[in-house]
């Protein structure tokens, strides 16, 4: 595995190596980029006025890395709309991008309508619970895209631990990383291990990239999207940042039962498109957990269906409104 | 001296053209009322600061790292001679045009929430909210927003500005950040405004006598069952305060005694053997805190003679009367921006970072920036629009002391 230990020394960066906006801002224009930051959301009233607050002031105001910031709601019944628009972040709702296409109600649904919404040549995505945000979230992602031609997507980790007593620690992601996807890729695709937090939210991703991106629009988008660019262009078109901490609302054990089962449905559809496995039955999407009355036991049955929307380039749309010639397909 | 420029300059006649006369402060307040329009257009800014200082811990003494953090963004904002001190009070100077005067423009930056407690920020469309907030994490950032803001309005004083962040200011630091940098800084401080969060308004010019002081009283430990049952420490500590209750006080001039704090005991049923009392003596009158401070130390050995207790009454800050009248020409220069800008001043004496500038005769205002609850609690809260009215005020006397108008005749 040393394809993975050299990635790891070349394409690992730390947010502290990204400090000097200045340079940055100055490589971006030398380049001819634009950014794009994205926040999907969905009732976040109560973290998303800090993000845009901070992200304006000090990617947009005060260093002019960003282009736009935009918020893409899946129709929050809170003031999330409202408090975001109030400073000044673009605001749009889900259903109202390509009404044509309907309406999905997932995360991704909204990142995939903010390719055809957004104009940046990279588009950032940001998480709208994140009570510990700073401008690394975006700039020390955007960064290796700016710097590093051959790098396409750049994954956010987080690895700083509030206490640890010995020189060696664990590294790793979240839970259902740890005992769901990092054990599918380590059979299935060993080289992705490296990825530290393959479900982080927060990532950076070159347009011409993503347009090309079949997009689940529930939990699998993010797996989904890992194996889909490792097919096309392999390792070494990521990247990954660590952001030293994340502090967020912690989800359920039951909660994380339906993420896995979705990110399992995206996983197992990948295999079999990418021609690994053969043989698969016919999957089901129900899935089944128990609930205790008293001395009785219970079924909650969920049904979750990994939709999906086809890549970006192939509606008509798209290819009208950024000037593509061709099907796309 | 910024990035790009800095913000995009703002075509404001109001702001741009300074007083013909170096007399005439009216010019100035005429243009306060429509300042507020181009500082709403820096609410992010200014917003984003307070968030991102507010969120790093600075508890009294451990000021470190919020203090690198105003460092870094005063070195983003140009400032010369930016510095970090031996008592960590992070100082930069905002040239003027002449550098005739400077002028000191200091926010404390210590809190009195330690770093086990959350310092997470919520933001609405109204208000911020979160520990330390209005104290004073957004009077911290309005001072390292002030060049960005000066340079959004295009006003260029003449005075040299020197910004800063003073540490160790609360309880035990006995505003010993301020007082280090006033006694050793080599810069000859014309005259100063300490900022705070809240309350929009304040006016204070004067500053009370006063001293803070712990009393701290421990007992032999006692079994719950034996014959001096259910006493401990507090029964002894609550003899003691009624005796403190008994000294009379001075209504006018006015003399107070505040009891701002008990701490004894961890359980409902074992006395606790230590217990112990924060109190502050304010007085208006001089020699009156001295005064009541010989009562508070003959109630301290009474209670130890008589009740065989090791009882301690220790000193841990005082303040002098001081500050300047009320007719001083700062002192109008602050009412008359504020009627201007339509605020109700409200006069009120201080204990706090005026009394460092008082008692080196350095001519000072406190003001207030905003609105604001919840003091001092996890549900701190500033209101955001009173915000640039505040604001408004800070600059507006900033601009008569550059234009002379503050100064007192000889």
């Amino acid at each position: 595995m040393q394809k993975i230990e050299h990635w790891i020394r070349e394409q690992t960066f730390h947010h502290s190596a990204f400090w000097d906006l200045r340079a940055m801002i100055e490589e971006k224009e030398k380049k001819g980029l634009s950014i794009s930051l994205c926040i999907p959301t969905l009732n976040e009233e109560k973290t998303i006025g800090k993000e845009i607050v901070i992200f304006k002031s000090e990617l947009m105001d005060r260093y002019p890395l960003l282009d736009e910031i935009a918020v893409i709601d899946s129709g929050s019944s809170d003031r999330t709309r409202e408090v975001a628009a109030s400073f000044g972040a673009d605001v749009y709702l889900s259903s109202e991008i390509l009404p044509e296409h309907g309406f999905k109600r997932g995360k991704g649904e909204n990142l995939w309508k903010a390719i055809y919404q957004l104009k940046g040549d990279i588009i950032c995505y940001v998480d709208a619970d994140i009570a510990n945000i700073h401008p690394r979230f975006c700039y020390a992602l955007v960064a290796p895209l700016i710097y590093r031609d051959s790098i396409h997507y750049v994954k956010a980790f987080y690895d700083r631990p509030l206490a640890f007593s010995h020189g060696v620690r664990p590294s790793g992601g979240g839970r259902v990383t740890e005992i769901l996807v990092r054990p599918l890729f380590s059979l299935f695709y060993p080289e992705l291990t490296a990825l530290v937090q393959p479900l982080s939210g927060e990532y950076a991703v070159r347009r011409h990239v993503l347009e090309q991106l079949p997009f689940p629009i529930g939990y699998g988008v993010e797996t989904s999207h890992i194996l889909d660019v490792y097919r096309e262009y392999g390792l070494d078109a990521f990247g990954q940042t660590d952001l030293d901490q994340r502090v967020h609302r912690n989800q359920s054990t039951r909660d994380l039962g339906k993420m896995s089962f979705g990110i399992l449905q995206s996983f197992l559809h990948r295999l079999k498109m990418h021609g690994t496995v053969d043989g698969l039955p016919a999957l089901s999407n129900l899935y089944r957990q128990f609930q205790a009355h008293d001395n009785s036991y219970e079924q909650v049955v969920h049904e979750i269906i990994e939709e999906e929307r086809p890549p970006m380039i192939t509606l008509p749309e798209y290819r009208d409104k950024f000037g593509i010639s061709g099907s796309g397909s | 001296m910024f990035l790009n420029g800095g913000l995009p300059f703002v075509e404001l006649s109001l702001v741009q053209v300074m007083p013909d006369s170096k007399s005439d402060i009216q010019s100035i307040l005429d243009r306060l009322p429509d300042m507020r329009t181009p500082l709403r257009e820096c609410r992010e800014l200014i917003l984003a600061n307070a968030v991102m200082v507010g969120e790093i811990p600075a508890p009294t003494f451990r000021e470190e790292a919020r203090i690198e953090y105003v460092r870094n963004r005063f070195a983003e904002a140009g400032l010369q001679s930016i510095s970090a001190d031996e008592m960590n009070n992070a100082s930069g100077i905002l040239p003027g045009k002449t550098g005739e005067r400077n002028i000191l423009v200091v926010a404390h930056a210590d809190t009195v929430h330690d770093e086990s407690m959350s310092h997470t920020m919520q933001v609405s469309p109204d208000a911020v909210t979160g520990a330390g907030i209005a104290d004073n994490s957004i009077g911290l950032a309005s001072v390292l927003s002030l060049p960005w803001i000066l340079d959004r309005l295009g006003i260029n004083l003449e005075s040299n500005l020197v910004l800063q962040a003073s540490s160790r200011t609360l309880g035990r630091g006995d505003l010993s950040g301020l007082g280090f940098f006033l006694d050793n800084t080599t810069v000859p401080i014309h005259s100063a405004i300490c900022v705070e969060g809240v309350h929009l308004g304040r006016l204070s010019y004067s500053v009370l006598g006063m001293l803070r002081g712990e009393i701290v009283l421990k007992v032999a430990p006692v079994s719950t069952w034996d014959e001096s049952s259910g006493r401990g420490a507090v029964a002894v500590l609550s003899e003691l305060i009624t005796k403190l209750l008994s000294i009379r006080l001075a209504s006018v001039p006015r003399t107070s005694i505040i009891l701002g704090s008990v701490s004894a005991g961890s359980s409902y049923n074992v006395p606790p053997t230590r217990a112990r009392l924060k109190l502050e003596v304010r007085s208006e009158a001089a020699g009156q805190v001295s005064a009541v401070r010989r009562e508070i130390e003959a109630i301290v050995a009474e209670i130890r003679a008589e009740r065989n207790v090791d009882v301690e009454f220790q000193v841990v800050s005082r303040r002098r009367i001081g500050g300047i009248p009320f007719g001083h020409p700062l002192v109008t220069a602050g009412r008359k921006v504020m009627e201007s800008l339509g605020i109700e001043p409200k006069i009120a004496p201080s204990v706090g970072m005026l009394s460092a500038t008082a008692d080196r005769g350095i001519p000072a205002l406190t003001l207030g920036l905003t609105e604001g609850s919840g003091l001092q609690t996890d549900e701190e809260s500033i209101r955001i629009e009173p915000l640039f009215t505040g604001l408004s005020q800070l600059i507006g006397v900033l601009m008569a002391i550059d234009q002379g108008g503050c100064d007192a005749e000889d």
